[in-house]
């Protein structure tokens, strides 16, 4: 028995560690530090504590708010969890994917007027791929960029 | 005692293996012609979806060395072992390798589709992680010079690194991410899912047929550092 200790007393300490940092990384509070964005609705719940801090935003693009200026460059849109909606501000050619319905994150900042300015734009894509129905051609926002787009 | 001659008969090369390496890339070349050949243009990324097919077996096989890095390392720590030893460091360098080639394939799928080359959200930085521990682990062997505490060592750094595994792998459940979930064949068109398993039995050829030569060529020099051992104490 002593024997056993003697030899297998570091492995066996190092395995305790191991498995001690693992349940705290499951079960400790730590989910709550490695959010990548916030929802609409939880930006919205923090009201003037968030106003002019750098913050990422997640969420939908929703269907029917997008307004681009293809010659300024220059996008607003509503970003929507279901349960709150956050107006966007962007400028410049947004991802390819960027249209209605999809997901998007942004970084920036909202103002006093609960405008969100955002400095970069990111597409959040599911996991889901799928051959398109038969005719259907994605809307592809960026091509409006190019004079000879195909119509 | 090591015998001069020690070459470990399990790791000649052979003429099997050999065979074995020319399969596995003829079955890589099949599997990505095939993949590519079956599938339509995504109704949201278009022709980009292509890249699923070289970015998820790579990482699949990235997590794959890692777990045989972490049995081998455990074998080691828990009984010794020169083989488990070698082993573990093959699967180790491989593993690296592939982990960087997820890293790279990832950002080149990520810049078109997301708008971004890189983003600091929980599934890339732990896979950065992941990577960073593992070059750790190599450069740590580098360093040892006594084999018996280099393999020790290693062996602790190798638990350590593989329990990453798991976290990157659930990273995308656990935290909220700008990665999404893992795809399943329910999400997935049946073309689209054809040609990620063929491809994923490609990479695992591959992969297996690396961590062979790698450990080869490592029994080879282990054979030679106990050939340097045995004439430093006087012997021939």
């Amino acid at each position: 028995m002593n024997e056993f200790w003697k030899k297998r007393r570091w492995p066996i300490l190092g395995l305790a560690v191991i498995l001690a940092a693992f349940g705290w990384l499951l079960f400790g509070g730590l989910d709550k530090n490695v959010i990548f964005f916030l929802t609409p609705a939880e930006l919205l719940a923090k009201g003037p504590d968030a106003v002019d801090r750098p913050v990422r935003l997640g969420g939908q693009v929703k269907p029917g708010s997008v307004q681009w200026d293809e010659k300024s460059l220059d996008l607003r849109f509503v970003i929507t969890d279901g349960a709150g909606d956050v107006a966007v501000h962007s400028t410049g050619s947004p991802p390819q994917m960027f249209r209605d319905g999809m997901g998007v994150v942004v970084e920036g900042r909202v103002g006093a007027d609960s405008l969100f300015r955002a400095s970069s734009l990111m597409i959040k894509h599911s996991n889901e791929y799928r051959a398109p129905a038969e005719g259907q051609r994605p809307q592809e926002m960026y091509r409006t960029l190019f004079k000879d787009q195909p119509k | 005692m090591h015998s001069i001659a020690h070459a470990d008969p399990i790791a000649t090369p052979s003429a099997r293996w050999a065979w074995f390496g020319i399969f596995a890339l003829l079955f890589l070349v099949f599997a990505q012609v095939t993949a590519v050949m079956i599938s339509v243009p995504d109704r949201d990324m278009g022709h980009l979806q292509k890249i699923m097919y070289v970015h998820v077996p790579a990482a699949w096989t990235t997590f794959l060395a890692f777990f045989v890095v972490a049995i081998c390392s455990l074998r080691v720590l828990f009984r010794g072992g020169e083989r488990d030893d070698l082993l573990a460091a093959s699967a180790a360098e491989v593993g690296a390798v592939f982990n960087a080639l997820t890293l790279a394939l990832g950002m080149m799928w990520g810049r078109p589709t997301w708008g971004v080359w890189w983003t600091w959200d929980a599934r890339l930085t732990s896979t950065l992680v992941l990577l960073l521990i593992f070059i750790g682990y190599l450069s740590l062997r580098a360093f040892v010079d006594d084999p018996e505490r280099r393999a020790t060592w290693s062996a602790a750094v190798g638990v350590l690194g593989a329990i990453n595994v798991p976290i990157v792998y659930m990273s995308v459940r656990w935290w909220r991410t700008l990665h999404q979930v893992q795809s399943a064949p329910s999400t997935l068109d049946p073309a689209y899912t054809l040609g990620l398993r063929l491809n994923a039995f490609a990479f695992l050829f591959v992969l297996i047929f690396l961590i062979r030569r790698r450990y080869e060529a490592a029994a080879l020099l282990r054979a030679a550092e106990h050939a340097d051992d045995a004439r430093a104490l006087g012997g021939r």
